[in-house]
């Protein structure tokens, strides 16, 4: 009984998690189409971004649900401004230059904090379940994640600027003749997407030793999760992390956490080889 | 005409191939010229996959390490390296054949293409790293996980496991082998496999409409590509003297992609010495500390993706067109009008 708990426990962590590395990526690759591979970057500066703000004596949750999110989005501006703009709808090339960009930010990061790891103690405290201990912060980030689900439905579907946003991923050129400047609100909407890997960057830090180099630990995952969940931005994000977060689970419990990572990518070449418009394209068609 | 234009293209690249190899040891210890030489190789590799086939491959490290990691293990197995060389080829193009059929048979395209090599880099990168115990092991040779291989067999005359090839002449072994696979790249790229290797990267439809087999040309010049990236691991390992599990990383990876961005896609001089450029640059970058050389790297990356998509070579070449061409366009166009520029 107690292990079917912190089992069930440990499965729900994994697609919470599998959520949280996904959402940025899944605005800015699924609405807007733009492969950013610096998207790990934008989460480990997330992360530092925390840890400073609470080395400064910022309370904890203020420094991963508000600072993080707006140091985060305000990089993603930039880039957008500086970099990104110049792209839109070359997908080969806003892939290799979000590469560079990676690089260029592990370079900066290391430049800043130095290549040595760095991390927060987890703010809950643990608690025991008959002969197992589960970490409270577990817990946390299976709210964040289902918080953020719900704030992202909600801003897209009920708000009048997710409608416009929505409007002019699909047509562009429409929202130009209405009177909207599409350019404005890919910017907008490219600062959401960072502001969001920020976010989740900056809630799985204390989970993890910060190096410059751990961005490179989520791309891989959210990519394939993004991909996996197909054109349905919410929906495509549930179904593949769900998915994949058992699936890796699964092994890892029968096995060893290295054969979990394993099979979760194997798990997602298979997906692919046969849906390889995702699982919204088959599935779920037509919803959000 | 084709022949002579083919004569002239093998007899330049000798000409430039020579020079080079005489003069570069005069220049950079020979040491270092065997990685650049290396590096270029495996440019090449991805040079012609992706920019005449048009094949964007995130995972042309796991050929690399691939065909690194199984010359090492065979070499360990054998005592001796002419047969492990020839599985180092044959290894990674098996691999490629395979993982291609599954990629291209199933129609897959761009992004799902990178995602998945992409994927399939980071499960070998995973599970090589996860190797370290002492049960996992081919024949006699330990896989070591994070550690690598160290100290196995490097490269002999053949049939005499005794006499090393190394310092010095591995430098002309390795530089020997390149201009070898430069020409038989130039030889496929001018074969009717070849054209219709590039017509597929202009216009798939187009070319299976015609009656050609798309997906087994694909794989076919994918498997092929692996082969190159194959040699030149096997070539990296002997220069190394160890093999580690960083040979299959993203960032090699990466590097890689950025070697033929730079150099110039569609070009086959241009991602060799790309890759041997930012190779020698980032060892020059290196030996100071002032600046993290990731993040030269990355803005050199941002750079040419902005200002100079198409390469140096390329750019290059149209400088020299507009300075010098003038004078003489009627040659440079009947050379031209054989597809000449496209092989640049």
């Amino acid at each position: 009984m107690d292990l079917t708990f912190v089992i069930l426990v440990e499965m729900l962590y994994a697609v919470a998690s599998l959520i949280l590395i996904s959402a940025g990526l899944a605005v800015v690759f699924g609405m807007m189409k733009v492969i950013n591979l610096a998207h790990g970057e934008f989460m480990m500066m997330g992360g530092y971004a925390t840890i400073t703000a609470v080395n400064l004596g910022v309370n904890i949750f203020v420094a991963m649900l508000i600072v993080a999110p707006l140091v985060v989005g305000l990089i993603g501006l930039v880039v957008e401004r500086l970099v990104i703009r110049h792209l839109y709808g070359r997908l080969v090339d806003t892939m290799l230059a979000t590469w560079g960009l990676s690089l260029f930010f592990i370079g900066m990061v290391t430049l800043i904090f130095g290549n040595t790891t760095t991390g927060i103690s987890t703010p809950i405290p643990g608690f025991t379940v008959g002969n197992y201990q589960v970490n409270g912060y577990n817990f946390f980030i299976i709210l964040v994640s289902i918080a953020l689900l719900i704030v992202m439905l909600a801003v897209l579907k009920a708000t009048r600027a997710g409608l416009i946003a929505r409007g002019t991923m699909q047509r562009s050129d429409m929202a130009a003749a209405l009177g909207y400047s599409p350019d404005r609100i890919y910017m907008a909407t490219f600062f959401c997407g960072s502001a969001i890997a920020g976010l989740a960057g900056a809630v799985l830090a204390p989970l993890v030793g910060l190096v410059p180099t751990s961005g490179g630990a989520y791309i891989a995952k959210a990519f394939i999760t993004v991909i996996a969940g197909g054109p349905s931005l919410i929906a495509g994000l549930i179904s593949s992390s769900t998915l994949f977060g058992l699936v890796s689970q699964f092994f890892t419990f029968a096995i060893s956490p290295v054969i979990g990572e394993v099979a979760l990518l194997v798990a997602a070449v298979v997906l692919l080889r046969l849906l390889p418009q995702g699982v919204t394209g088959k599935f779920f068609k037509g919803k959000l | 005409m084709i022949k002579t234009s083919a004569t002239r293209d093998v007899v330049t690249t000798l000409v430039v191939a020579a020079l080079l190899i005489t003069i570069m040891p005069q220049l950079i210890g020979t040491y270092t010229l065997t990685v650049l030489v290396v590096y270029g190789m495996l440019g090449l590799s991805l040079g012609l996959i992706w920019g005449f086939g048009g094949i964007l491959c995130f995972g042309q490290a796991a050929y690399f390490g691939l065909g690194a990691y199984t010359y090492a293990i065979a070499a360990v197995n054998f005592g001796e390296s002419t047969l492990p060389m020839l599985l180092a080829v044959l290894v990674p193009a098996l691999f490629a054949a395979i993982l291609g059929a599954m990629m291209f048979y199933g129609r897959l395209t761009d992004v799902y293409l990178g995602v998945i090599t992409l994927v399939v880099t980071l499960i070998l990168f995973k599970f090589i790293n996860s190797t370290a115990g002492p049960q996992y092991k081919i024949g006699d040779a330990r896989l070591g996980g994070f550690n690598g291989i160290p100290g196995f067999q490097t490269l002999n005359v053949p049939g005499r496991p005794n006499d090393y090839i190394w310092g010095d002449a591995y430098f002309y072994f390795c530089a020997i082998a390149l201009v070898i696979v430069y020409l038989l790249v130039t030889w496929l790229l001018r074969s009717s496999f070849g054209r219709i290797a590039v017509g597929i990267r202009e216009n798939e439809t187009r070319i299976a409409l015609m009656g050609y087999d798309v997906a087994a040309r694909k794989t076919v010049l994918f498997a092929i590509g692996a082969a190159i990236a194959g040699l030149s691991g096997a070539l990296f390992a002997n220069w190394a003297e160890i093999v580690t599990p960083g040979l299959f990383s993203l960032g090699q990876s990466a590097e890689i992609i950025i070697w033929c961005i730079v150099g110039g896609l569609g070009t086959r001089f241009g991602p060799v010495i790309g890759a041997a450029g930012l190779a020698y640059l980032k060892f020059l970058l290196g030996q100071q500390s002032m600046i993290d050389n990731t993040l030269i790297i990355g803005l050199i990356l941002v750079f040419f993706v902005l200002f100079l998509p198409k390469g140096i070579l390329p750019a290059v070449t149209d400088i020299w067109r507009v300075s010098f061409g003038r004078r003489k366009r009627r040659g440079a166009r009947t050379r031209r009008g054989r597809g000449g520029r496209q092989h640049g």
